[in-house]
């Protein structure tokens, strides 16, 4: 069982946050451009400074090097970057076997130089690397911005079948409300620099 | 053989072609006339200065007066390190990475030279500390800013990419890999080909100086290739000192980014 714990986590001048968070669960955040939305889950990445405690599976990110604290706690971009020539490059070793079709992209993906790719292909890429690398906590900045409804709605699915099948959780932020309801175990918004949990029908 | 002494009214003969390239380039309008004035004036004045400090160091040699020179063109050489880096820390980071990386570069080789190679009596007779140093200085100084300048810029350019590797659980070392080994190849390039070219494309200028003096050619080559060994170690050693303290300023113990604790030159 896996379990995300925040507690009086605080950055700049946002917070004190508090979340717990359970392996299968998808906490959803949704907030105005520029509410801080993003920088929360940098802050959970590690990748700006915080205080507070934040925990993966009864053990503290500290007790962890950042960059395996990173494996598994795993931010993506709602722009990833590439920096190799081709796609591959960018996969662990083990990407041969990834199901390419509930991504909506192509067997051959992997060979494709990466000038080529559309911004929806480089969405949908930055995702499957993120997977490839199994991590246990997916922080989901955005995940189908550049996409249209029916490959949004693909990679919905693509996302919450990886949580099911590796027991991940999801921290998911997204302007889409729809989104949201759809995907969301539990939600809140950031207003003021502080969290605003909200009800979720079910 | 003893060098031939220049009197002032030679070197008052050496000024014609400047004097007459100076006076074409005006009567064409062209507006380096200023520039070639003052670099002009301010060769003579910078070099009779140094002329007459040096005469009196040397007959003075005194460790302490060496020393204070030593530090004042430490100092000078840090300040140009940082005064050629686009992207700079703030405060006084930047003057520290460049007086610490000369130290360990430069003056290091130096001493090393000084006391195991050359061995004058006494180990700092100034006749040999300073050219040396200054020698080792000026090429390892060039060397580490290019290096660094490329280093930072080539990191600031891709932030977001060394930011998105670190996303990927990659460590510092691996984020930025790539950007050290371009910023130690560039620092390095020009020594490297310097000394495989040294003697074929030209004279390097301590040899030329030497031989001028009346030296043996041979004994002139012995200095030269001593010189360049340590300039080409001196700047590897630099650079990999001001690899590690970029990368330390860069990031914290976390190794989260802190882009923020440079600026750019305006």
């Amino acid at each position: 069982m896996c379990q995300l714990k925040v507690q009086a986590l605080s950055f700049l001048d946002y917070g004190p946050f508090d979340l717990d968070i359970k392996s299968g669960e998808v906490f959803g955040i949704s907030g105005t451009s520029g509410s801080g939305k993003s920088l929360f889950l940098k802050a959970l990445a590690d990748l700006i400074v915080s205080k507070g405690q934040v925990s993966l599976a009864g053990e503290a990110r500290e007790a962890d090097t950042a960059s395996d604290w990173r494996k598994k706690v795993m931010l993506v971009p709602p722009e990833p970057q590439w920096w190799f020539e081709k796609v591959g490059a960018h996969f662990p070793g083990n990407s041969q076997e990834i199901a390419w079709e509930s991504f909506g992209l192509a067997e051959d993906v992997l060979s494709w130089p990466v000038s080529q790719l559309s911004s929806g292909e480089k969405q949908r890429l930055g995702l499957a690397r993120a997977m490839a690398r199994e991590p246990l906590v997916l922080l989901l900045d955005e995940p189908t911005a550049n996409l249209d409804q029916n490959s949004a709605e693909k990679i919905e699915n693509c996302i919450l079948n990886y949580l099911h099948k590796k027991r991940a959780l999801a921290v998911w932020v997204s302007h889409d409300e729809k989104q949201l309801e759809r995907v969301a175990t539990s939600r809140a918004v950031m207003e003021n620099k502080a969290l605003v949990e909200m009800e979720v029908a079910e | 053989m003893t060098t031939i002494s220049l009197s002032l009214s030679d070197l008052a003969i050496s000024l014609i072609p400047i004097g007459l390239l100076t006076a074409l380039i005006f009567f064409q309008r062209l507006d380096l006339t200023h520039s070639i004035l003052v670099a002009t004036v301010r060769l003579v004045l910078q070099l009779s200065l140094v002329g007459l400090v040096l005469k009196f160091v040397f007959a003075e040699s005194n460790p302490w007066l060496i020393a204070l020179i030593s530090l004042v063109m430490l100092s000078v050489a840090s300040y140009e390190i940082m005064a050629r880096q686009k992207y700079r820390l703030k405060g006084w980071g930047a003057l520290r990475i460049g007086s610490i990386t000369l130290l360990i570069s430069s003056f290091a080789v130096t001493l090393f030279g000084l006391t195991l190679v050359i061995r004058p009596a006494p180990w700092y007779l100034p006749q040999y500390a300073i050219p040396l140093f200054g020698m080792i200085l000026s090429n390892t100084m060039t060397g580490i800013s290019v290096g660094m300048d490329r280093l930072t810029t080539s990191i600031f350019q891709n932030r977001q990419i060394v930011e998105q590797r670190l996303m990927l659980g990659e460590t510092i070392w691996e984020s930025i890999g790539e950007y050290i080994r371009d910023s130690l190849r560039s620092g390095m390039i020009p020594v490297i080909n310097a000394m495989a070219t040294a003697g074929i494309v030209s004279l390097p200028g301590m040899m030329t100086g030497q031989i001028l003096a009346g030296a043996q050619p041979t004994e002139a080559v012995k200095y030269q290739i001593m010189i360049w060994v340590f300039i080409a170690a001196g700047t590897g050693f630099g650079m990999v000192a001001a690899i590690y303290m970029t990368a330390a300023s860069l990031f914290d113990d976390r190794a989260r980014p802190h882009f923020e604790r440079f600026r750019k030159r305006s």
